[in-house]
């Protein structure tokens, strides 16, 4: 990309936080040697640069927790570790050596366990079965089951557990039970690193505190864990320290757990690393008539009561976190799922529930959340994709013509500066700004006159970022309405004219951009759960 | 790409995008310009080269047949009309394997079209069916295609069976049901402009060849030049995708398992000719030879890629292989394996040009973006 050179412009400070020397949390929150240390972990894939300098420093007996946004780089990190991915560069040192796991059971033999979100343990097996599988112990080829069973014993004895029998089948254990026989596994490979991806995730209430007691035990022995969640009341309660990550780097790190107040850390989980350029607002109102009106729109434990309007030539963002019920809003709203309550118009008409063609026929478009899986076909050429909604309009009894195709294709691609511009190379060779061109684009062609955009610049550059923020400007500008939810609080303040808060999947908050700041919103974004107890 | 970390430099240096000044994009479409596309590939440049490793196959082929029986193969007119045995060996499964190529780019898979020829042939030679004359009987046997395709798109898509149950399930019951009209008993054919589709020429070829090649030609439009193939390759190479860009995803997977079902019929009708006569167990094992002849040629079983001309070439190469043993007075038995063992090795050379393809875009990813 063009703009993408100097680094000393790029970066902010909060950015240059990873060429620094770490910031040391204070010597008495953790006692152990450092067991585990990243520097400059980059990890690309076709199309995306999923880690793009990680800094990380795991102690021994503490739980670091890793904090950031969905497709901030935790998960790839997490394969990193576990001997899933290997880096392209950058030094990952495991007590002491450089390593580099060839797979995963190099990972676990180092002593490195992985409890993933998605438990990987086979349902139909024993809890003995699972807590030794792939090294069961083994005489002249016949696993020593009461051994193993006693050793299971053992193990869960330790995590505090012996009431689970070691021959019961994993499949009749509720989600806290096989969460345990996960972490027998790891105790079973003598692990001395615990990653733990989002294990709250499944549990209900109260097992969250049983988690927690387990992990202090493991703690206790000297082991470290990685502990990652969405949940900044959890990071308060189990955390040492914590590292946040952002567009696959590291924002900072080290920050102890209970004393930093939660604006700082949602501020460098969500907020900006580099200062956007944001297209300048039209002087006069450029709002026109009502567009869109939806009231009362309900999915029970996704959302509830939402009433929102857009007008036409209007941008309205909806700020809020994972989990706030912001993309399942946005998807609903476009008949990708049925409402449960409440109805959605366009231009005065209601529309078909939980159907995308009504949504498309009444002029709306979306770029959904997930590209690659919700809307490219990666091994098609750049103009199938951009035609995906509207070849039929240039077809002719059916018969698809694909120089018109092409031709509204390079249009596209040249109005919105595609790089490459060769409309016929295939998806996957473009990078995540230009992918995100191409789904976007889509919708320039035929009569879109409302947009639905959810993460729009999610692994987008910086370039391609700001290209994009002009595109959404302009397509505003000839009357287009757009609602646009990003987790980027800045993103949504500078691109919008008025504003929607949700938390919890309710809207609580609606303004005008102008009245809001990005402290006002963060604490609106933040509030209530996940305040309580938190310095802020 | 983003950011300018010390640890990118080492590899923006050798890509060297981000520095230069920003290509001419007519220089760069002029530079990226491929020759014409070629007929018979549709326009993917991809395909096309698999369908000349398929075409260098069956000169191998030939050649294992000339130097087996160099006898035979000295004269040029039984050289024509062995030709023209294999593509009527070819013909019947070959029209077939169309339909399921389609299904199998659509992220489907047909395990029922050997019970629907079944079904079809049976149901179109009962005597209350022949008493219709031929028009009867082939307006029969397409409608039943048609209608158990339906029956397994609707099941599919709207009753969220997974294909392969589904259409497990129907291959089943189509052919119980088949042995209950027919009463287990082979049915003649008294027609004799059916019985005649077997036998007639045109110009020195078989009427069936002719057939085949229609239903191909027919194939390659519907797939590469029309809406309902831009469909088939959305739907199949990402349906969330194709649903969120407003495609009717469930419609669609109906109207290819109803068009792999039309296929049937028309194969019912061609074997019921060439039998003069259906019966419940006609064209066995037919699911596999089609799957087959279509991984052959190089459709993706996940779905979204595939060409009708490979799956052509799939199937002439079966056919092939079956001719170069009869002339060689050799077993079926020998003759599968060896027709299981090229499935093997076309699968694997497809992952290898895979996984190269992929290294070759991962390397190339600096200088794309």
């Amino acid at each position: 990309m063009s703009a993408t050179s100097e680094p000393g412009r790029m970066n902010s400070e909060e950015a240059d936080v990873t060429n620094e020397p770490l910031v040391e949390a204070p010597a008495d929150t953790v006692a152990g040697e450092v067991v585990l240390r990243l520097t400059d972990v980059v990890k690309t894939f076709p199309g995306v640069r999923a880690l793009d300098g990680v800094q990380l420093e795991v102690r021994a007996g503490e739980v670091h927790c890793l904090l950031g946004q969905n497709g901030a780089g935790k998960s790839t990190l997490i394969k990193v570790l576990a001997g899933v991915h290997r880096p392209d560069s950058g030094e990952v040192v495991w007590r002491g050596e450089p390593a580099a796991f060839a797979n995963p059971q190099a990972a676990m033999r180092a002593g490195i366990a992985t409890i993933y979100q998605e438990l990987d343990l086979v349902e139909d097996l024993s809890v003995a079965e699972n807590a030794f599988l792939g090294h069961e112990p083994r005489r002249l080829g016949f696993v020593r089951r009461g051994h193993m069973a006693r050793r299971t014993r053992q193990i869960l004895a330790r995590l505090g557990h012996p009431e689970i029998p070691p021959g019961r089948l994993v499949r009749h254990l509720p989600a806290a039970g096989k969460q345990i026989v996960s972490m027998a596994r790891a105790l079973s490979h003598e692990a001395r690193l615990i990653i733990m991806d989002e294990p709250s995730a499944v549990l209900a209430h109260d097992e969250v505190g049983n988690l927690f007691r387990i992990i202090r035990e493991l703690t206790a022995q000297g082991i470290a864990v990685i502990y990652i969640s969405h949940r900044l009341e959890e990071i308060r309660e189990i955390g040492d320290r914590v590292t946040v990550l952002k567009d696959g780097r590291t924002t900072a790190a080290n920050l102890p757990a209970r004393e930093t107040p939660t604006r700082d850390l949602v501020s460098r989980m969500t907020g900006r690393t580099i200062e956007y350029v944001f297209p300048d607002r039209p002087a006069d109102d450029p709002a026109g008539a009502e567009l869109l009106r939806v009231e009362g729109l309900t999915r029970h434990g996704e959302f509830a009561d939402v009433s929102l309007d857009v007008r036409a030539g209007e941008i309205v963002g909806i700020a809020g976190l994972v989990g706030s019920g912001r993309s399942e809003l946005l998807e609903t709203i476009y008949g990708a799922r049925r409402a449960e309550a409440g109805t959605v118009r366009m231009g005065g008409r209601a529309l078909r529930p939980g159907s995308v063609g009504a949504a498309v026929k009444a002029g709306m478009g979306m770029a959904p959340e997930e590209r690659k899986s919700q809307a490219l076909l990666l091994g098609e050429p750049i103009y199938r994709n951009v035609t995906l909604a509207t070849f039929g309009r240039y077809a002719r009894l059916g018969f698809t013509d694909a120089g018109r195709e092409r031709a509204a294709a390079d249009r596209i691609a040249a109005a919105l500066e595609l790089r490459p511009r060769d409309v016929r190379r295939p998806v996957r060779t473009l990078s995540g700004g230009n992918q995100q061109k191409v789904v976007v684009g889509r919708w320039l062609l035929g009569d879109t006159r409302l947009l639905l955009l959810d993460e729009p610049t999610r692994g987008v550059d910086v370039g391609a970022r700001a290209e994009l923020y002009q595109v959404i400007r302009e397509l505003a500008a000839r009357g287009v309405g757009v609602l646009l939810v990003s987790s980027e609080v800045p993103e949504v303040l500078g691109l919008a004219d008025r504003v929607l808060v949700m938390r919890e999947g309710r809207v609580v908050r609606e303004a005008p951009a102008g009245e809001l700041d990005e402290n006002t919103v963060l604490d609106l974004v933040m509030a209530g759960s996940l305040m309580e107890g938190a310095p802020a | 790409m983003s950011d300018t970390t010390p640890t990118a430099a080492p590899e923006r240096a050798a890509g060297l995008p981000a520095q230069s000044p920003p290509v001419d994009p007519a220089e760069t479409a002029k530079a990226d310009a491929r020759p014409g596309l070629s007929w018979w590939s549709g326009d993917r440049g991809e395909g096309a080269k698999r369908n000349l490793g398929l075409l260098a196959t069956l000169v191998v082929l030939v050649v294992i047949g000339i130097l087996t029986r160099p006898d035979l193969y000295g004269d040029a007119s039984w050289v024509w009309g062995n030709t023209l045995t294999i593509l009527k060996l070819a013909s019947v499964v070959g029209v077939v394997t169309v339909g399921m190529t389609f299904v199998i780019i659509g992220g489907g898979i047909d395990l029922s079209v050997g019970a629907i020829v079944a079904i079809a042939g049976v149901w179109s030679t009962t005597l209350a069916t022949q008493s219709y004359g031929a028009g009867g009987m082939i307006f029969s046997a397409l409608t039943v295609g048609l209608a158990v395709g339906v029956i397994n798109g609707l099941l599919i898509s709207y009753g969220r069976l997974v294909p392969f149950i589904a259409t497990l399930a129907m291959m089943v019951a189509a052919r119980g049901l088949a042995a209950e009209i027919s009463d287990k008993q082979t049915q003649v054919s008294n027609e004799s402009f059916i019985n005649g589709i077997a036998t007639t020429k045109l110009l020195g070829i078989p009427l069936l060849v002719y057939i085949l090649a229609a239903v191909v030609a027919a194939g390659w439009v519907l797939l590469n030049r029309t809406t309902f193939g831009r469909r088939t390759v959305a739907v199949g190479g990402n349906p969330e995708a194709a649903r969120l860009a407003g495609i009717d995803v469930r419609r669609h997977t109906v109207l290819l398992y109803a068009l792999s079902g039309l296929c049937c019929g028309i194969a019912a009708i061609m074997l019921t000719a060439q039998a003069t006569s259906a019966q419940a167990a006609m064209a066995n094992l037919y699911e596999l030879d089609a799957i087959a002849a279509a991984i052959i040629g190089g459709t993706l079983l996940s779905g979204g890629r595939g060409t009708i001309i490979g799956s052509l070439l799939g199937v002439i190469i079966f056919s092939t292989i079956t001719n170069l043993f009869a002339i060689n007075g050799l077993s079926t038995e020998a003759q599968n394996m060896v027709k299981g063992g090229i499935i093997v090795v076309a699968v694997l050379v497809q992952q290898v040009q895979f996984r190269s393809l992929t290294q070759f875009l991962a390397r190339n990813r600096a200088t794309t973006t």
